[in-house]
């Protein structure tokens, strides 16, 4: 299946701005991040389909993911 | 006592005398400084029903005790006086150099009352202060003025100006400092115009005092550990600025574009702080002692100065559905020459372009102007300098978007809370932050109870931005919380690392006090409910604890938010509730009494 990986702020050093993967069914959130060599516990926003997410969120074809490290503002 | 200087400076602009005048310990040590002092003293001496332009309005410049001293951003002021825009209590804040300078020339506070005969400005040197002419300054942007007043006097005294918006009575003007920081809401800028004064210039050679070193040493090596371990403070707003919030929202699918029609902005990468930084950013640019430094200083073509901020990107952005960031930074720029607050004109450029896309607005209202079109960069930098020289149209965009709107008939096509237009998040997809939208004491605003960081960011914990559940006492909490941090001269961005503990060991080493963070939180507390005060005895009633309608009756039509309205009827009973206020949405004797408020 195809998911879209969408990555911001300091994510983006040397991986880019939008991967679209092709991942085996059943693939989970969490392996999206091993294979982008990005540490669980350095994502503070996780978002599935502009939903909060979780690691373990089971993916499915055409999901789009948007990782964030710690930022904001105001 | 320590933190405060004990001394008032008032300024009567209508015979020209000055006085100094003692501080009201018992008063500051109930609203603290800044925000919640500055409301108590207005309420003290102002009428609730004056004509926020008309000479017996008063325009106060309140610091808080630790303005001035060595306390992370420990920088802030407090510009408080009745709103022209809103009719609300107006309070704008505002960082920079100029809140610590003051402190240093022996200023809790500045009162101005009446009405200068001729343009003026205020020359204070510690306690040498004097009324001069303005004369040649009048009609001048805020650079020229800035430039002018540091040759008269010196690169190191800090300046405070309006520039022409203010003059022209815009009710969206804002008092600028230090060039380009703003107290930038709810039109004090025309408060101050309307008073014929044009500028401040501060030099101050004092220093505030510390009732204990020792412990405020301990404690500042707390809360900077904190602050720089902290992922937003210490990283996310160092590097990108406020505006690395564009692509979460808009991901959130909650980034409202062209005037509310839409909460998705496709092209939001193209004005975000990832693009920012990469593009245009030249450095930052930080307040008085700030160790997070989100303040940027761009350049683009001809333009550099300080800015632009995420509220102002979306504002001039998506908002106007404009997507070209170098368009951005020059409306911005333009904004600070003319001394106008960014949200309030972006969102009214984006009203202008609703009620031209509508046909109310017709080809000819444009006279030699570009059209005000969704998407036109163009009209968004040419129209931005008009409504700061209330020249055509821009006369009508100068007065903000609700009343633009209702010269045309369609007041609900303002995306306002009381008159003042909304920030850069759509409420329909996260639910606290629209009770707080329509419960803040100053109509539309973000920063009175930033709900973004529980719904979206996740700080202190992350919580579901559907769900009503909570949300209600989330907001409260917030509201009081920051009530409380803009009282006492600190920046808003310190809370996503400090608790209320924190602050409140700041204020008791600086102040030799014995606060605990409940006690921080309960002024807090007490400062809300005398907002709510004022604005009930000024007619601003519980009817207007509202949202523009579009929010409340159209779904969001695409994207991450899709099909939601705000619940708004569900959310605001429990809120009065937990307020302790009446069902009415009036706060009664006993709660009054409860806080000890006797204004």
């Amino acid at each position: 299946m195809t998911v879209t990986a969408r990555l911001f702020a300091t994510f983006r050093d040397g991986r880019g701005k939008e991967l679209v993967m092709d991942l085996a069914e059943g693939s989970t959130v969490c392996d999206v991040l091993k294979l982008l060599q990005i540490k669980p516990q350095d994502v503070a926003i996780l978002l599935c389909n502009g939903r909060d997410g979780g690691l373990q969120n089971a993916l499915k074809e055409g999901d789009r993911i948007s990782l964030f490290p710690p930022v904001g503002g105001g | 006592m320590h933190g405060y200087t004990g001394k008032i400076l008032r300024v009567n602009l209508t015979d020209g005398s000055i006085k100094s005048e003692a501080l009201d310990k018992n008063l500051a040590l109930k609203y603290i400084g800044g925000r919640g002092l500055g409301t108590a003293l207005f309420m003290k001496e102002v009428k609730p029903e004056v004509d926020a332009l008309g000479p017996d309005n008063k325009l106060l410049f309140v610091n808080g005790p630790l303005t001035g001293t060595p306390t992370p951003t420990g920088g802030r002021y407090m510009a408080v006086t009745k709103s022209p825009l809103t009719g609300t209590i107006a309070s704008s804040n505002s960082g920079g150099y100029f809140g610590a300078e003051l402190k240093f020339a022996g200023w809790d506070a500045i009162i101005l009352e009446g009405k200068a005969a001729k343009p003026s400005y205020i020359l204070i040197e510690d306690d040498k202060v004097e009324l001069r002419s303005a004369a040649p300054l009048w009609g001048k942007l805020v650079s020229q003025t800035t430039d002018e007043l540091e040759k008269a006097h010196s690169a190191k005294h800090r300046i405070l100006a309006i520039g022409p918006a203010g003059e022209k009575l815009s009710l969206i003007a804002a008092i600028m400092n230090d060039r380009w920081r703003a107290a930038g809401r709810s039109g004090v800028g025309a408060v101050m115009g309307s008073k014929n004064l044009k500028a401040i210039v501060v030099r101050g050679s004092g220093k505030v005092g510390i009732a204990d070193e020792v412990k405020l040493k301990e404690v500042f090596s707390r809360c900077m550990t904190k602050i720089k371990e902290n992922g937003v403070t210490g990283s996310g707003l160092p590097t990108y600025g406020t505006a690395v919030l564009v692509n979460i929202i808009n991901e959130n699918g909650v980034f409202p574009t062209n005037n509310f029609q839409s909460s998705v902005f496709p092209a939001a990468d193209d004005i975000s702080g990832e693009t920012l930084a990469a593009k245009y950013l030249k450095k930052k640019d930080p307040c008085y002692r700030c160790p997070i430094a989100c303040g940027r200083y761009c350049e683009v073509d001809d333009v550099k100065g300080g800015g632009p901020e995420y509220e102002t990107i979306w504002a001039f952005g998506s908002d106007c559905g404009v997507h070209d960031l170098a368009a951005v930074i020059k409306a911005n720029y333009w904004c600070n020459e003319y001394g106008l607050d960014t949200i309030s004109a972006g969102a009214t450029l984006a009203a202008a372009m609703e009620l031209y896309q509508r046909g109310h607005i017709k080809d000819s209202d444009f006279g030699d102007g570009p059209k005000l079109e969704f998407g036109n960069a163009a009209a968004v930098i040419e129209w931005t300098k008009r409504l700061g020289a209330a020249q055509g149209l821009g006369a009508k965009l100068a007065l903000g978007s609700y009343r633009l709107t209702a010269q045309y008939g369609v007041p609900e096509l303002s995306m306002t809370v009381k008159k003042q237009e909304l920030p850069a998040y759509d409420p329909r997809g996260i639910q606290g932050h629209g009770v707080q939208y329509a419960t803040s004491n100053r109509g539309g605003c973000h920063v009175r109870g930033y709900m973004i960081s529980p719904e979206i960011l996740g700080l202190p914990e992350k919580l579901d931005r559907f769900s009503l559940e909570g949300k209600s006492n989330w907001t409260k909490i917030f509201q009081d919380f920051t009530a409380a941090i803009d009282s006492v001269g600190l920046c808003l961005f310190t809370s996503f690392a400090m608790n209320a503990d924190d602050y409140a060991d700041l204020y008791n080493a600086v102040c030799g006090l014995s606060w605990s963070g409940a006690d921080f939180i309960e002024a807090g507390e007490r400062i809300w409910n005398i907002e709510r005060l004022f604005n009930l005895r000024a007619g601003i009633g519980p009817e207007q604890d509202t949202l523009p309608k579009r929010l409340l009756t159209e779904p969001i039509p695409e994207g991450p938010s899709a099909g939601w309205t705000h619940k708004l009827s569900e959310l605001l009973p429990e809120y009065y509730s937990l307020r302790g206020w009446g069902k009415d949405g009036i706060p009664g004797k006993e709660k009054l009494a409860a806080l000890g408020i006797d204004l």
